[in-house]
Parts: structure tokens; sequence; C-alpha cells
């Protein structure tokens, strides 16, 4: 056996070339990232708190704590997302005419792609569903989710695929082929490379998380609801979070399915998507726009959720047209399984197939607007009261109609011959999932964080943090619908028509405007918890609220209700508080919890190797995380400690304090 | 329910006390069987209509075969996924049906699109393009 074969057979086609040395951008950081990463290894390291985050927050099952990694995880991965974002706007801004820019074409490919994934995948995604883990429960009063462990290795085996993103960085390319990961581009003959193989199994591995979480949170709504909350007194972000959630269950098979035939066309050599022996490229566009259309959908119906919230809330209102909010949600829920083609139009279906997804498109629409007249009337003769969260509900508004109507006029399709994959189609998606989901984020942080903590996040720095985002779309944006519209494609590295190079540079201001906002949420952060005895809140109601995850102490308690609330009404804390209820402060039971493991991390690690030994062709190293994944698996079904119960006696003393601080506040 | 369920759980413990707090059956050996000789049968007309050519038509076995297959999909939700109109109040029902026209809405709605796209994609000679198709 040569020495080459045995290098070969511990590394695959890992060599030396596969980091990017020649690469300074890259270069300067890697080592920022290994500089910051030694910062905080060490960090931890000095202060002992290893131990303290796996025993209270790695193993943890409390659906509240992996809300909170949840949105931790997406905030971070937002960070990433925007530097790429960063990077695009000066490539475009500087590449004209004679000049090309900084990036080669082979990184810019690279850095739009990975911009996508990780947006969609790694940020919206693990910040909707942090949100939903935290809050639902506690609405639907109950102390925690349907499964609690399951729970636990969904986060990870997000984190794990967002490792594998991250990795790809610095240990060969990421994919060049678009945040779809498109064939033919992304075919072995085109894509040799490991790029196509690192996005595959991030998103797998990814992918079985967010399916195990969205089963797990349509169970615990479905059997976990307080006695007496009917699902007509279902919060309207339960019903939201519901509906998404069903339709991630419905939807992620698809996906995975279409991944794995592409897999295999990668790694065996089938011909599902290419073009030879029967195999269709077209028909990967097909699926994964089975999966992405309604994944749309995922993320922006629990927005809508947190907008009803919070516009109830901050008005001093009841919600106008529950029972039409709702049915709305239902109806997109639906409708949205039967729009998909429009994301391709342009593929050669014909008239007929065309005109019956554009009409579809254009129907789902309705629910939609009708959705905005609810809250309109909701704020009308309300009592408003513009703190943060609400600002972002007005933003909402003002920016996602105009991205709902860019929509509509794509979906027709003879328009959507000329706008198809240009400028003009990019900045319709940015306008409704930066208006639509990500201002949604924004204001479900600054609402519920004071619930999450115990103190409110700092106005000053939220305003800059608001302004930031809402003037940075608005000014990076515009241009690119003039752009598109007359004529810019998408994922163009280089223009020569230099006419145009204003308007690109208007989007770099945007997107500095943005980079200012970012910047600010995080001081905002940082402020806020050195400031936490200012902006503390001990009633655990801060913003008069009206649904149960107000009624219980903030942070509320690892057990969240001591006695489980009895719902008569919709809007139960509402009720409750009208009712002059009176909190039970004696007659504690035990009370049963799910214990903490540390199977999640492990399968996850084990998942990790499995997807980067296959990545790199390293057999014995994906073989060692199989192994470890199956092991591990079945060696978690022989432990049986996994429940202990919170004694009357423990309860009480926590109750007793919370009781002292009411009584203090008062 | 039935034997099976009653002697699994036994009769001492008290419905609230319910393990997992599930309302649904296991299912009969009864049932089982049925299921079982149903899907025997099933399986093994479909090899016998392939294997021996009885129809004569290739298309008319494949869509012999596709129907036996749906129906093997209902033996199974019922003999063995236990869906009925009463198992958690109706969800277990909702959400099978939901599935059901979801898949619907997958299969037929690719089977369209693809076909369309077959149709007018394909590769033309130089006389259907002079016609102007």
């Amino acid at each position: 056996m040569s020495e080459q074969s045995i290098l070969k057979a511990i590394f695959g086609r890992l060599t030396f070339e596969s980091f990017p040395i020649h690469e300074p951008i890259l270069l300067i950081t890697f080592s920022v990232v290994v500089l910051g990463g030694l910062g905080v290894v060490a960090a931890l390291t000095k202060f002992r708190l290893w131990g303290y985050l796996w025993k209270e927050w790695f193993t943890s099952v409390d659906h509240k704590k992996i809300g909170i990694m949840y949105v931790i995880l997406g905030i971070v991965m937002l960070l990433r997302g925007f530097a790429d974002a960063v990077m695009m706007r000066l490539q475009q801004a500087l590449s004209f005419g004679a000049s090309e820019g900084y990036l080669p074409a082979h990184h810019y490919d690279q850095v739009f792609t990975a911009h996508g994934t990780i947006m969609i995948f790694f940020v919206a995604i693990p910040l909707v569903v942090g949100i939903i883990n935290f809050v639902m429960p506690l609405q639907i009063g109950a102390r925690d989710v349907a499964f609690p462990y399951l729970n636990n290795l969904s986060f990870w085996l997000t984190v794990a695929g967002a490792v594998l993103v991250m990795i790809s960085l610095f240990v060969g390319e990421f994919s060049r082929a678009g945040w779809l990961n498109y064939v033919p581009v992304s075919n072995l003959q085109n894509s040799p490379d490991t790029g196509p193989d690192y996005y595959l199994w991030a998103l797998q591995i990814a992918g079985v998380g967010t399916t195990l979480s969205a089963i797990n949170m349509v169970t615990t709504i479905i059997k976990m609801r307080a006695p007496g909350m009917t699902m007509m007194k279902m919060p309207v972000f339960c019903w939201t979070a519901f509906c998404s959630n069903i339709l991630a269950v419905a939807i992620f098979p698809v996906l995975t399915a279409a991944f794995a035939c592409l897999m295999l066309d990668r790694y065996v050599g089938t011909n599902f998507f290419t073009n030879d022996l029967g195999g269709n490229p077209m028909m990967y566009w097909n699926l994964v726009w089975i999966w992405g259309h309604p994944e749309v959908y995922v993320l922006v119906l629990p927005a809508f959720g947190i907008y009803s919230e919070v516009t109830s809330t901050f008005t001093g209102k009841r919600l106008f047209g529950y029972s039409s909010m709702v049915y709305a949600t239902v109806v997109i829920t639906i409708l949205s399984w039967l729009v998909w083609l429009h994301h391709f139009f342009t593929m050669g279906s014909g008239a007929s197939v065309n005109s019956f997804f554009g009409i579809a498109t254009m129907v789902i629409s309705i629910p939609t607007g009708a959705k905005i007249f609810n809250w309109l009337f909701t704020m009308y003769r309300g009592e408003i009261r513009f703190e943060l969260p609400m600002r972002w509900v007005v933003a909402f508004m003002l920016t996602f109609v105009v991205g709902g109507m860019t929509g509509v006029l794509l979906a027709v399709p003879p328009a959507d011959f000329v706008l198809h994959n240009s400028l003009f189609l990019v900045a319709h998606f940015h306008n409704v999932i930066i208006g639509g989901v990500v201002f949604a984020l924004f204001a479900g942080i600054d609402y519920w964080w004071p619930k999450a903590f115990g103190f409110k996040l700092d106005p000053f720095w939220g305003k800059i943090h608001f302004w930031g985002w809402v003037i940075g779309y608005w000014v990076a944006w515009t241009p690119m619908y003039v752009a598109g519209l007359m004529g810019v494609t998408r994922r163009v590295r280089h223009l020569d028509d230099a006419t145009l190079q204003p308007l690109f540079v208007i989007a770099a201001v945007g997107a500095l405007i943005i980079a200012v906002g970012i910047a600010a949420f995080v001081i905002q952060i940082v402020v806020s918890i050195i400031k936490r005895d200012q902006l503390r809140d001990t009633t655990g109601d801060p913003w008069q609220g009206r649904t149960l995850e107000w009624s219980t102490s903030s942070p509320p308690p690892a057990y969240n209700f001591a006695f489980t609330p009895v719902i008569h009404d919709l809007d139960a804390w509402y009720d409750m508080k009208n009712r002059g209820y009176e909190r039970p402060v004696t007659g504690y039971l035990p009370i049963h919890m799910p214990r903490n493991t540390g199977a999640g991390v492990i399968l996850s690690a084990f998942a990790l190797m499995l997807g980067f030994g296959m990545v790199w062709y390293m057999w014995w190293l994906a073989g060692l995380g199989f192994v470890g994944l199956i092991a591990t698996a079945i060696g978690h079904t022989f432990n049986y400690d996994r429940d202990y119960y919170i004694q009357p006696d423990e309860v009480a003393r926590v109750e007793d304090e919370r009781t002292r601080l009411l009584g203090a506040g008062a | 329910m039935s034997a099976l369920h009653g002697n699994h759980h036994g009769e001492a413990h008290s419905p609230d006390l319910h393990g997992h707090g599930d309302t649904h059956g296991h299912g009969s050996r009864k049932g089982y069987l049925i299921g079982f000789a149903l899907s025997v049968v099933l399986t093994a007309i479909p090899f016998w209509l392939v294997m021996t050519g009885a129809l004569h038509n290739t298309q008319a076995t494949a869509l012999a075969v596709i129907a036996l297959a749906m129906v093997q999909i209902l033996v199974h939700t019922v003999s063995f996924l236990h869906v009925n109109t009463r198992g958690e109040g109706g969800w277990t029902l909702l959400a099978y049906m939901f599935t059901a026209v979801l898949v619907l809405i997958v299969i037929a709605g690719s089977l369209w699109i693809m076909y369309h796209l077959n149709n007018n994609m394909m590769a033309m000679t130089a006389g259907e393009m002079s016609n102007g198709m």
C-alpha cells in the first residue's frame, strides 16, 4: 500500500490544498474566528462555566432554555449571514466596467449561496422555532413540550448542521449552486468539489432536527392545552405556530427526499437529476419548491402570530376578528400547497399550468390581506403604546404590504417572464422576509425578553436597532427593485453598464445602515444586561399582557405554573385579571418533570462526524459517526431515569419568593 | 376496547393513571391477522400479474398494480395504524385525511407539471420549428 493510498484512506479527499491559505479574506476571518473562539473557551474555563453550561443548558430539556438557545444560535448565524450580505453589496457596488471588484467568481458564488442557505435554515428557522419553543407552552398553560428530550435533540441537530456550514468556510468550499443547491450546477460533473456535499449533509442533519421539532410542537398543541382551552380559545400565536408546524411536518420529508436523490446522484452515480438515462433536473426544482413555497409560510405564519399578540397587547384591546384570523391562517396553510410552480413559470409548463398556479398565488393574498385589516381594526380606537414591539408592527405593515403587492405582480405569469430571476424578485422576497419575518422576530424578542430574563431590553438602543433596520431596508432594497425592473438579473458578480452603478452604491449604503441596526441590537442586549437592575420587572406582566405567559413570574420557574390554570376565555390572563384572580399560595403538589439528558448532544456530535466524513470521503469517520448514532440511540432507550418530582416544599419556596416580589412591587 | 388492550394494561389502573394518556386502541390479534392476510394477498396478486403477464397489456397491468397498492395502503391504515373516526377525538383521521390530500396534490401536481414540461420542452425538428409549433 503506497503512502498516498494510506493518506487517502485516512483523510479521504482532504489535502493541504483544501485549506484556503492563499485567500487573504478567508485567512483573516479564520484567524479572527479562531482567536475569538479561543478567547471564549479560555473565559469559560477560567470562570469554570463548562459544568454549569453542560448541566443547566446543553443537556436541558426545559423548553424555555432550549428556546433561548435556539434564539442565540439564530443571532450568531445572523451575524455570519449578514457578513455575507455586506460582502455581496460591496462587490456589486465596486464591480463595474473595468473594475472586477474584490471577490473572485468562485468565492462570490459561494458567498451568495451561503447567505441564502444560512439566512433561511440557520437564522429564520432557529429564531422562529426558538420563539415558538419558549412562548407556546407558556401560552397554552403547559409545563413543557410533549417530547422534551426530542426537543433537545432537535436543537443540537440544528447546531450540527450550522457547524458543518461554518466548517465549509475554512475547510474546502461551500456550494456555488444558489441557496437551494440547484441542479445542474450542483451535479457531480459540474461541481465535483465538496460544496454541494457540505450543503446536502448540513441541511439533511438540520432538517431531521426541524422535522422532529415540528412533530413535537404539533403534538404539544393538540395534547397539552390547559383545561378549558378549546382550539378556539387558543391564542393566535399558538394557532399560527400550530399551522406552521403542521406545514413543516408535511414539507420537510419532500425536501429530504429530493436531497437524498441528489446525494445518490453525487455519491453512487444514479441519474435522478441529470440529463442521462431518463433523469430530469427540472424534477429537482419541482420537488424543492414543493418544500420551498410552504416553507415561506412556515416562517411567516408565526410572524403573523407575533404581530397579533403584540398589537392586541399594546392597543389594550382584544384582537379584532379572532376567528377570521384563525380561518385565514388555516386557509393559507392549505393554499400554500397549491402555488409552488410560480417559482418556475419560465420553465415552460405552458399556459394552463401557469395560469392555475398564477391564480392560486393571487388567491393566497386574500387571507393575508384580511389579516392586515384585522391588525388595523385592532389598532383603531385603541390606546396604542408605541413601545419597541409595537413599533415593529407598524413598520411591518408599511413594509410588508409593498412586498405583498410586488408578489401579486410577480404572480402574473407574463409579468414573471420579464421579472423572473431579476433583482426585482430578489427585492420582493427580501421585502417580505425582512419586512414580514425579521421584523416580527425582533418584535418577539423585544416583547418576550422580559418574560425570559426578568428585565426589559434597553429602549434607547432598541430604537436605534429599529430605525437602522427600517431605514436600512428601504435604502438597500428600493434601488434593487429599480435595477430589477431595468433587467439586472440576480447572482451577478460583474456588470458592464456603469450607469447602473449609483443604484448599487445606494444599496451598499443601505446595507451599512442595516449594519448599524445590527450593531445596535447587540449593544442593546449588552447594555440591557449591564443595566438589568434598572430595567427589572418583578410583576411578570410588564406590558399589561393578555395571554397566559404573563400570569407567571419572569423568568418563569422550571415548572412554569404551580397550578395548571383553568381557561374560561380567549385572552385568558386578561380574563383572570378582570375576574379578580387570586394566586393560590398554599396546597402545592409534587410536580412531575422530565430529567436532563446528554444524549441529544452526543447524537448530534456523531451526526456531525457522519456528515463531515461523508463530505470528505473519509469513510472510516462516516462509519464511526453512523455506528455511534445507532449505538447511542439504542443505548438511550435503556435509560429509564427520565423524570423526577419537584417536591411541594421546593415549589413553596419558589412561589413564596414570587409572593414577596409581587408584594414589594405593589 | 379489545382483548389485547385489556390484557396489556390490566384492569387495576384507573383511567387517569394511564401511562401516556393515550386513549387509542392497539388493535386485536384478529385484526392484525386479517390485515396480514389481506396484505399478503394484495402483494401476491401484483407479483402474479407481472410475472405471468395475465392481462396481456403493460399499461393495464401497471394500473392494476397501482390500484392494488392503494388498497394495500388502506389495509395498512385500518389494520396496523388503527386509524378510525374515534381515535384521539378525531385528530388521527383528520391528520390522515390532510396527509392524503397533500400527497395527492404533490403527486398529481408533479405529474401534471412534468408532463407539460416534457411536451413543451421536447427537442424539436427543424420542420416543427419553422411551423411555429
